[in-house]
């Protein structure tokens, strides 16, 4: 038991310092795709020490919420991360929530950051607010979807069940899942603000959806948040690696097989990342009144593979 | 319930037909459809000659060969060429939105999936249950054709659904008799040098190949 | 060995016209292998009549009474409309409407329209029937837009899709009809012979059946013209030149019941019930209705005796539907009314509308003044088509309504309320045509009325006496068809 909250305790910590890695990794690719020189892997924790020593700046029309909301959305990502399995299944902590929890637990970050956008008063922090809307509105249905199809095949929808199944079924080609994991990564490419949905370095305020919320935050609070922001972008790799690509994580309590599985998932971590980075550079970024179709058809893919599991596989 | 690999990969290509479909109702340039189209013949030679190689049925591999023949090496050449010569607007102009046109394609998905089902249970080989795709094909391709207003989108709609026939044929029964496949392939083939000729004199009389300009023969 | 010649004959016609089409004397040609078709089926028919029903060359061909009649009609309504078309279409080319090149095709595609449509006719394969009923539109789709006018390549177009949608549902009938005799007959060939299907249609698995019926009701009724799937027919009628409307209205729908009537004789054997006699009843009554109601509208005279055919082949459709001795004999009867009654009119209205230049009816007058021949051509041949006896049309519709008020009362005063309305309708648009005022000087050149004379004297004769051998003929085909 006290094992296994040590375990529990042991992966969210590793999942909550090595997001910002992931993140400098993902930068690292584009740069070499790109053929510029990047900054190190290690940038984004040297960013996240600078914003951390700054004094914060609040505006005068600032709530309560505004200080309050990334606080949450930190604790929300971490809670997160530490569900959903990462290199051992069947946590303490997994009962907290299962797949459809989990999609709650984001909509919460969202709401708050949200809500916080709008606090300040400010014409793009409400612009900002609103797009995400947009985007997570049609995301949100679509997400649970992918989880529907995950959890039909493993007849559960606590994650550790489906991971467990999937993981030690025959290999059996699944149709349904490969129409998932396509719709999933449409919808992670949605919900984390990358091309092509949104574009995370732009300047201008007139393109952003994500960055434009958080135009207001300083130091410690936007430290938080941009880690919340890399944890959430680590939680849903782990996340579709958990369902699509389960093979390597150590099973409830099976402590010699960590090494291995710590292994295997940095290996399938820089994969995922080199994959982003490349379907970045290749794509562009979809005009805004597109992303609604983008993501309808993440929906219409999931759906399918819905549909075809019913169809083809029962 | 373990299938063979063979049969998993014939519903994996399935699953893919069903995906084609649903991508051409989604496409916006008429290069792209005609791609499309050619990848959707491919997906149904593959599936056709990996049917026959797993139950044995030899005459499958000469449907698999002549659809690969016409539907992903001839037709789509000759379109290509079609819209080369013809020099047309390359879009695609749908009469209602993408977004509306996928949602009421997934409801035409369940339509077609619940009516397959008393049938699939009558059937007796084992690629039954690709028949529910195999109707959802020929809805989908149908859909397209009556939301499109341009001559080649519609005619591509229509070739697609007799790809979506031939692969309820193959679903379901194991393929038509030879002969009168080839019968249908033959028909097929002079209905799009039919078409050809007649998308030249549509060319030559309107000056342009969307077909709003042919809604004036309506009931007084 | 006639079912050779029958078909090698037009075929070979074809070819040969798409060589040599452009040539002067190719009319001259079209009709003599119109001719030599004739005299083919002319032989198979007394063939048959001899030795009753046949199938030919192993089995690829069935002939019985009921397709043999068909066969006759069809190639004897081929021949007199490639005599009406020799002067017609030279006249046209004349006016400039046509050049040589477009002659060509079109006599070629006549030869083979003909050959796919005696092929649907005589073949016993379903599959085959499929695949020439599709032969057959796309024969024809480029006849339909032979004036390369902006109305007629839309007609085309509408042809094409609507139809080429209609038969793609027939091809999905067809497989779950393949599919249903496979598990009887195994599968290979065999399986789509009607001769086969015919045999063994009672172990049929009648839910797979109803299914393939409504399919191919459906499709194959795209090309009969059925009520709501007709959208196609005015305009190609209206657009095509002349002999096209004549044989689309006289031949291709006939076929195409043809098709769904073979359909409908093995599904009533699968399900014992009545759901396919029902299905036809609706949507043959239902294109009455439309039919009569929108004629009143037209402007346009061969748009209205388009309209005409829709409402007659819904009657025939809904003849069929009630089954029974009589009725599948007056259906029958009305077949071959109708189609030489209905190409007789599209010959003196060809004439007609070629003469005044327009196809409106409002400015055509005066018909019996410039060419009486032509005028009581017109006069007659409307009549006929009207149900008013002697002709022939009014024996068989006389059957159908006493037939239905016989057994299915309720749809009695729909059937007359829908025949009235169309009379009052065409009569009254067609006698100003005829007997009109008009100033204009009498036609220069004899237009060729003696097929339009010959069929309605045939109809006329018909309609007094019925010699024997024919009514025992139609007897027999109705017998088959479930009477």
């Amino acid at each position: 038991m006290s094992a296994g909250i040590l375990l529990q305790l042991a992966q969210t910590l590793l999942a909550i310092l090595l997001a910002p890695l992931l993140m400098g990794w993902v930068n690292q690719c584009r740069a070499w795709l790109q053929g510029r020189s990047a900054p190190p892997i290690t940038q984004p924790y040297r960013t996240l020490r600078k914003l951390f020593h700054k004094d914060a700046v609040i505006a005068h029309t600032a709530s309560p919420l505004f200080r309050f909301a990334p606080y949450m959305i930190f604790a929300c990502m971490a809670l997160a991360a530490g569900i959903v399995p990462t290199v051992v299944n069947d946590l303490p902590f997994s009962p907290a929530a299962d797949v459809i929890a989990l999609v709650g637990i984001f909509a919460l970050a969202r709401v708050f950051l949200a809500l916080a956008a709008m606090d300040i008063g400010t014409s793009f922090g409400t612009l900002g607010a609103r797009r995400e809307m947009l985007v997570s509105f049609l995301a949100e249905p679509a997400l649970l979807m992918v989880f529907f199809t995950a959890s039909l095949i493993s007849q559960s929808t606590e994650l550790p069940i489906i991971v467990q199944t999937l993981a030690h079924k025959e290999f059996v080609i699944y149709p349904s899942l490969a129409f998932a994991a396509v719709a999933f990564w449409m919808i992670s490419v949605a919900e984390n603000a990358r091309i092509p949905v949104d574009n995370p370095t732009t300047h201008l305020e007139l393109t952003m959806i994500h960055e434009a919320m958080i135009l207001e935050y300083s130091a410690r609070h936007l430290a938080l948040i941009e880690w919340a922001v890399a944890l959430k972008l680590f939680t849903y790799s782990v996340l579709g690696i958990a369902l699509f690509l389960p093979w390597g994580i150590a099973a409830q309590g099976d402590i010699a097989a960590l090494p291995l599985a710590l292994v295997v998932m940095i290996a399938k971590l820089l994969l995922g990342g080199a994959a982003l980075a490349f379907l970045e550079t290749i794509s562009a970024k979809v005009r805004l009144f597109r992303a609604p179709e983008f993501l309808g058809t993440a929906f219409l893919l999931a759906v399918l593979g819905m549909l075809i599991h019913f169809l083809l596989e029962v | 319930m373990s299938l063979t690999y063979h049969l998993q990969i014939v519903n994996l290509l399935a699953a893919l037909l069903l995906l084609i479909s649903f991508a051409m109702l989604s496409q916006r340039r008429i290069t792209g459809l005609i791609t499309l189209f050619a990848w959707q013949g491919a997906a149904l030679a593959a599936s056709t000659a990996l049917v026959g190689w797993s139950t044995d049925q030899h005459h499958l591999y000469y449907s698999a060969a002549l659809t690969l023949a016409l539907k992903v090496i001839a037709m789509p050449w000759f379109f290509y060429r079609l819209v080369k010569k013809l020099d047309m607007d390359r879009e695609v102009e749908p009469m209602i939105n993408i977004p509306t046109t996928m949602l009421i394609g997934i409801v035409l998905v369940i339509f077609a999936f619940n009516l397959a089902l008393p049938i699939s249970e009558l059937s007796g080989t084992v690629t039954r249950s690709t028949l529910g795709i195999a109707l959802a094909c020929v809805l989908l391709a149908f859909l397209m054709m009556i939301t499109r207003s341009k001559a080649i989108p519609q005619v591509i709609g229509f070739l697609a659904m007799e790809n979506g026939l031939f692969f309820a044929a193959t679903s379901a029964t194991y393929g038509m008799p030879l002969v009168v496949e080839l019968g249908v392939a033959l028909d097929v083939l002079i209905g799009v040098f039919v078409l050809g000729i007649f998308f030249f004199q549509i060319r030559e009389t309107f000056d342009s190949l969307d077909l709003k300009h042919m809604e004036k023969l309506k009931e007084r | 060995m006639e079912i050779y010649w029958l078909l090698g004959i037009p075929l070979t016609g074809g070819i040969f016209l798409a060589l040599w089409g452009c040539r002067k004397h190719a009319p001259e040609i079209n009709a003599l292998f119109s001719l030599a078709t004739l005299l083919a089926a002319a032989l198979l028919t007394h063939r048959i009549i001899e030795q009753g029903p046949m199938m030919v060359g192993a089995g690829w061909f069935f002939i019985d009474s009921f397709n043999v009649f068909l066969v006759a009609l069809t190639a004897f309504v081929a021949f007199t409309t490639a005599l009406f078309s020799r002067p017609y279409m030279r006249i046209e080319e004349e006016h400039g409407k046509l050049n040589a090149q477009r002659l060509r095709l079109y006599h070629s595609s006549y030869q083979i329209f003909i050959g796919a449509m005696l092929l649907a006719l005589t073949t016993n394969n379903m599959g085959i029937l499929w695949v020439s009923m599709e032969a057959a539109t796309l024969a024809t789709v480029l006849l339909v837009s032979l004036y390369r006018t902006p109305a007629s390549l839309e007609a085309a177009w509408k042809y094409f899709i609507l139809c080429g949608v209609g038969i793609a549902l027939a091809l999905f009938g067809t497989i779950l009809l393949y599919f249903a005799a496979e598990k009887i007959l195994g599968s290979g060939g065999t399986a789509l012979l009607w001769t086969h299907l015919n045999g063994v249609k009672t172990q049929l698995e009648p839910t797979v059946l109803s299914l393939a019926f409504v399919f191919l009701l459906v499709g194959y009724g795209t090309k009969v013209g059925l009520a709501p799937l007709h959208s196609w027919l005015p305009d190609a009628h209206a657009e095509g030149p002349t002999p096209v409307s004549a044989v689309l209205s006289g031949l291709l729908l006939n076929v195409a019941l043809y098709a769904v009537m073979r359909s409908k004789v093995l599904v009533d054997g699968a399900l014992g019930s009545e759901m396919a006699g029902n299905l036809m009843m609706g949507f043959g009554l239902f294109s009455v209705v439309l039919a009569a109601f929108l004629i009143k509208r037209q402007t346009d005279v061969k748009r209205m005796f388009a309209y005409s055919s829709i409402e007659h082949m819904g009657l025939i459709t809904f003849a069929f539907g009630m089954g029974g001795a009589v009725a599948n004999f007056a259906a029958l009867l009305h077949m071959t009314m109708h189609s030489l009654t209905k190409s007789a009119i599209f010959f003196a209205v060809g004439h007609a509308t070629q003469k005044a230049g327009t196809q409106l009816m409002s400015s055509i007058r005066g018909l019996i003044q410039t060419n009486p021949t032509l005028g009581w051509g017109l006069m007659l041949g409307t009549i006929a088509i009207l149900g008013v006896p002697p002709f022939g049309v009014f024996a068989s519709e006389f059957l159908i309504i006493t037939t239905a008020m016989h057994e299915h009362p309720w749809a009695t005063p729909l059937l007359l309320l829908a025949l009235g309305v169309a009379f009052a309708s065409i009569f009254g648009k067609v006698q100003p045509m005829v007997f009109g005022e008009t100033e204009l000087p009498k036609l220069p050149y004899q237009p060729a009325l003696t097929p339009v004379f010959l069929h309605l004297g045939l109809v006329l004769m018909l309609g007094l006496f019925i010699p024997p051998y024919l009514a025992a003929w139609y007897k027999q085909a109705a017998h088959l068809l479930g009477g």
